[in-house]
């Protein structure tokens, strides 16, 4: 066993929230670890967040830098809002994990790692010239290394597992000893693996074997090295039943969701597109909630039959990411000429073009708002949070089918992977909005398909609905008739009321997420910046500094008072993960001279960085707010990061 | 439908109060009235048709049409109707296209819709030009065709559209011509067939495409270069004086003379309409050399999209509970009361 303690003061104080970092060969089941890591963590009452970091390959080569699998945890003794910034513990299960994962490493964080694997092949395929663990390197971490593998193998040996099968227990043992560092209850883990494993009970004892003997180990390194077990306490939260969700998971119940509160089966039509993809394999197991899930040919062919479903009058949804959205908007103009529903998701990734498939951006928000030809209005929706991801899903159903309108709903690749506990909702606490169809004439004996109501919103008529034939299309519509009409009032007409009719939503006042609703300094967010504002504001706040959090879900239309209450604040600074693109829509709509604070590495924002960002506003200097985040090589996700397809809970053992 | 009372229609209640605005002299008109002739014989109930389209002259059939009508985008037609058969397969489902939509930007959701075998009819209205957009050539025009976009002349090989619907996995394929008396028959045998039934119907463009297919359709000698298929029957054309054998040497088709009406000693082929590789000979029999192959070409069905679709829904559905909030509750939880947590 090596053992190194980094010089330090002594430090005796328990800290409020703590982030680890698993990480691992993508076969050694580090997302595993972390999952029911997550689990022990909520059990105790902590709050998390948590962030998967899997290799972009779909079977990387053994031991290779490119083949690491990361899990981050924040856990705490308080709120938590983002995966935290950088790990105070990492697990490296190999050389490769331990160099991919290091530069993030807080100074003085603690390293775990199994000698077991340090082997000179795999130091080689880590290209390292000598072992990290002997050459001093690591000087000023803290180190605990030693041979998990052999110590896995040895707690195994009762079972009478091949040497191959044994060392898969490995994650097991690891996850034992994190157990006990963060005190933490073994019951939930091993009633967990009896039920994984009901059919294989060897294995089953064999990995519970595995955990207790990590366990175990705990308290004996405790004696002479570096390793302190540390109690965080719970934080109070509200009572009810919990679990984790992920934002591919939360979007795809709150469609299903909002479907039921529609009183209508849905049809989705999908096509294959990271990170996109996990909501049509979440919504292709959930056909006894009338869903009918569509793979289509393409992009163009998924939105188009997800509107020949609306069209048939079933709820028409479908999801995709930038270009795939892209190759859409000419049916979209469809779907805001004939005024049908649908819901259309996008989960951002950095672009243009084929970009960044696997890393997360904000940069669609044009696209959103402004991307189509024509003047073509539609209502824009952003969810910050996997568990906010549900409510925002149910809200773009109710204003796709009140308003007979597509409605975008933006989210994006930090939303989709992260997870965070989440509240269960009853379905029941959400008012039903139950969509209606048009059953006879609704003009004497005249059918008028474009008369509207007090919302703008034209009748859905199904086709099948006796004496009510008509014909829609994407020519311009005469008004109340639905006619082909060129002329030139009836298009200033109905361009003016297509207008009005998304200007119309009602939408729920801006609230101030936190602070007072005046003051210095607002930082408006949109989407998935929610948790590192939050947290950031809040650190600025407790060194009293007047700043205010202000976070958007309705980009279009905007909340009425929005323009009013910017204005109650001496500046308005608007982080982004793209170039700027809410801000300019902001200082449009209300002719406010907000900042930008821009980051487009792929990468999520820090706390660190947005603290930084608001204090420029206080620190006396003129002339330094706003402006750019550079890249953080020591932030999740690392440059050869995938993503979640939706299939890694479901089929993947405790060792893959 | 509970009520299996036969809707009784007439052409005229088939007829939109909407002013038509093709050319006059346009082909359109002519097929306009075979489908407005041909729904009254199928019993056809104007609240349960839909007709979809995409965008050219022969995608504005829908408003002409007194049913349910969906004027799409260009090429998309294939997918919206799709969703609709998925959404509600009791729905008749018509699907207008041309050949500029049908196959050029629509040509990958053609071939998908045919592949899944989506139960609607595809009428296919082949005028080897781009009308709407004022005369270029299109992706059936023949090498040569002299258009504002190719005034040297086209160089590109055509597609051949019953060769392709074929190709893609099309289980029922049909020709016809606008001012045939038989368009009417033929779309009565799409609309029989169960699955995606692919009808070319050539179309004359009096603007831009004049006459290309006085070939075969202009009546002076039509008998002599127009071969009707009929299921069961002998392939019989100029006045059954002629007849298509097959080369069994060559493995081709081969014109052969009937003498005194004795088509068997003639060794003329027997119309088979199930047999896929007489079909694939049919639909590439060079015009010239051979009549043109008219009629039902290929006819074979298999079980459609929607009810495989349905099919698995039930099987997936079948002894499970929608119920949302056990949904919402599903994989690991924990209860929190007060500041203490349970696993549930």
């Amino acid at each position: 066993m090596a053992t190194q303690v980094a010089e330090r003061p002594a430090d005796t104080h328990t800290p409020d929230a703590v982030v680890v970092r698993f990480a691992g060969d993508s076969g050694d089941g580090m997302q595993l670890t972390g999952g029911q890591f997550t689990l022990s963590t909520a059990l105790a009452g902590n709050d998390l967040a948590t962030f998967p970091d899997f290799p972009a390959e779909i079977r990387a080569p053994q031991g290779t830098l490119f083949g690491v699998s990361a899990f981050q945890i924040n856990f705490g003794s308080r709120e938590i809002n983002t995966a935290g910034d950088a790990p105070d513990v990492l697990v490296a299960m190999n050389p490769a994990a331990l160099k991919v994962n290091l530069a993030a490493l807080k100074p003085s964080g603690l390293i775990i790692a199994d000698t077991g694997e340090f082997s000179k092949r795999n130091l080689e395929k880590a290209k390292y010239e000598t072992n990290p663990l002997e050459d001093g390197s690591l000087a000023k971490w803290d180190v605990l290394a030693f041979d998990i593998s052999a110590l896995t193998l040895e707690a195994v040996k009762p079972f009478g597992l091949g040497n191959k099968e044994a060392l898969r227990c490995k994650n097991m043992w690891t996850l034992g000893l994190a157990l006990w560092m963060f005190d933490r209850d073994r019951q939930p883990i091993v009633d967990w693996l009896k039920g994984k494993f009901s059919k294989n009970p060897e294995l089953a004892d064999a990995n519970i074997a595995a955990l207790n003997a990590g366990h175990a180990y705990g308290e004996t390194a405790e004696i002479s090295g570096p390793l302190k077990k540390q109690h965080l306490p719970p934080v109070p939260s509200a009572p009810g039943l919990y679990r984790t969700i992920t934002g591919a998971e939360s979007i795809s119940l709150g469609l299903v969701a909002g479907a039921q509160l529609a009183g209508l089966p849905m049809f989705f039509g999908g096509y294959p597109i990271t990170p996109a993809s996990a909501i049509l394999h979440h919504l292709a197991r959930l056909k006894e909630f009338g869903v009918t899930t569509f793979q289509a040919e393409d992009e163009i062919a998924a939105i188009c039959a997800a509107i020949g479903g609306s069209y048939a009058g079933q709820l028409g949804v479908t999801s995709s990411s930038g270009p795939g959205i892209a190759l859409k908007t000419e049916a979209m103009g469809l779907a805001i000429m004939t005024e049908l529903p649908l819901v259309i998701v996008n989960s951002q990734r950095g672009g243009p073009s084929t970009g960044l498939p696997t890393k997360t951006e904000q940069s669609d928000l044009y696209q959103a708002v402004y991307g189509r030809n024509g003047d073509a209005p539609l209502p824009v929706i952003a969810s910050r949070s996997p568990a906010d991801a549900f409510d925002c899903a149910i809200e773009a159903c109710r204003i796709a089918t009140q308003y007979m309108t597509p409605v975008m709903l933006l989210t994006d690749g930090y939303i989709a992977n992260a997870a965070e506990p989440w509240k269960v909702p009853d379905p029941k606490a959400y008012e039903p909005f139950p969509a209606t169809f048009l059953e006879e004439k609704n003009d004497g004996d005249r059918l008028l398909p474009y008369k509207r109501d007090g919302k703008g919103a034209r009748p859905w008529i199904k086709p099948g609905t006796p004496g009510l034939m008509h014909r829609i299309g994407g020519i311009e519509k005469a008004q109340d008739t639905g006619h082909i009409d060129y002329s030139p009032a009836n298009h200033q007409a109905m361009t003016d009321a297509r207008k009005a009719k998304i200007e119309g939503i009602t939408v729920p006042d801006q609230e101030v997420d936190l602070g007072e609703t005046t003051g210095s300094l607002a930082v408006v967010g949109w989407g998935s910046t929610y948790g590192p504002i939050r947290r950031a504001v809040d650190n600025a706040r407790a060194k009293g500094h007047s700043v205010s959090h202000i976070h958007v879900r309705h980009i279009w239309p905007l909340p009425k008072n929005l323009g009013e209450l910017l204005k109650g604040f001496d500046r308005v600074l608007v982080p982004e993960m793209n170039t700027g693109q809410f801000k300019t829509v902001l200082r449009d709509q209300y002719l406010i001279d907000a900042d930008s604070l821009t980051k487009t590495s792929g990468q999520p924002f820090q706390i660190a960085e947005l603290e930084a960002a608001i204090l420029c506003y206080f620190d006396g200097i003129p002339n330094n707010e706003g402006g750019e985040v550079p890249a953080n090589a020591q932030q999740l996700p690392t440059p050869e990061s995938g993503h979640d397809d939706g299939s890694l809970k479901g089929a993947h053992s405790p060792q893959s | 439908m509970n009520d299996m009372t036969p809707i009784q229609t007439t052409l005229k209640d088939w007829e939109t109060d909407q002013e038509v605005r093709w050319c006059p002299g346009c082909g359109d008109y002519a097929i306009l009235k075979a489908v407005q002739r041909t729904l009254p014989q199928l019993n056809a109930d104007p609240a349960n048709t839909v007709f979809v389209s995409g965008i050219g002259c022969s995608s504005r059939f829908p408003y002409y049409v007194e049913s349910y009508g969906f004027h799409t985008i260009h090429g998309r037609a294939p997918a919206f109707a799709t969703g609709i058969k998925l959404a509600n397969p009791d729905l008749d489902v018509w699907l207008v296209t041309g050949d500029g939509d049908g196959l050029s930007i629509g040509g990958n959701h053609l071939m998908h819709v045919l592949r899944r075998n989506v139960n609607l009819q595809i009428m296919l209205f082949n005028n080897e030009i781009y009308g709407l957009t004022k005369g270029q050539y299109s992706p059936t025009s023949r090498i040569g065709t002299r258009s504002p976009s190719t005034p040297l002349g086209s160089v590109d090989r055509p597609a051949n559209p019953c060769a392709f619907a074929l190709g893609a996995g099309a289980r029922f394929v049909a020709r016809g011509f606008d001012v045939s008396k038989n368009l009417p028959e033929v779309l009565k045998a799409a609309h029989a067939h169960q699955g995606a039934a692919f009808v070319e119907i050539f179309q004359n463009c009096i603007v831009y495409n004049k006459d290309v297919f006085d070939g075969f359709a202009a009546p002076k000698g039509a008998e002599d270069r127009q071969l009707w298929l009929e299921d069961g029957k002998p392939m019989l054309f100029a006045g059954g004086t002629k007849g298509i054998a097959l080369d069994r040497e060559l493995l081709e088709l081969k014109v052969v003379d009937v003498v005194d009406g004795d088509w068997e000693a003639a060794e003329v082929l027997v119309h088979n309409a199930r047999n896929r590789s007489i079909a694939h000979m049919l639909v590439e029999l060079p015009f010239g050399p051979f009549p043109m192959a008219l009629g039902v070409l290929y006819d074979d069905p298999r079980p459609t999209f929607e009810s495989a679709v349905a099919g698995e829904r039930e099987r997936a559905v079948d002894g499970k509970q929608a119920d949302l909030a056990a949904l919402l509750a599903k994989g690991q939880t924990w209860t929190v009361s007060g500041t203490a947590a349970d696993p549930a």
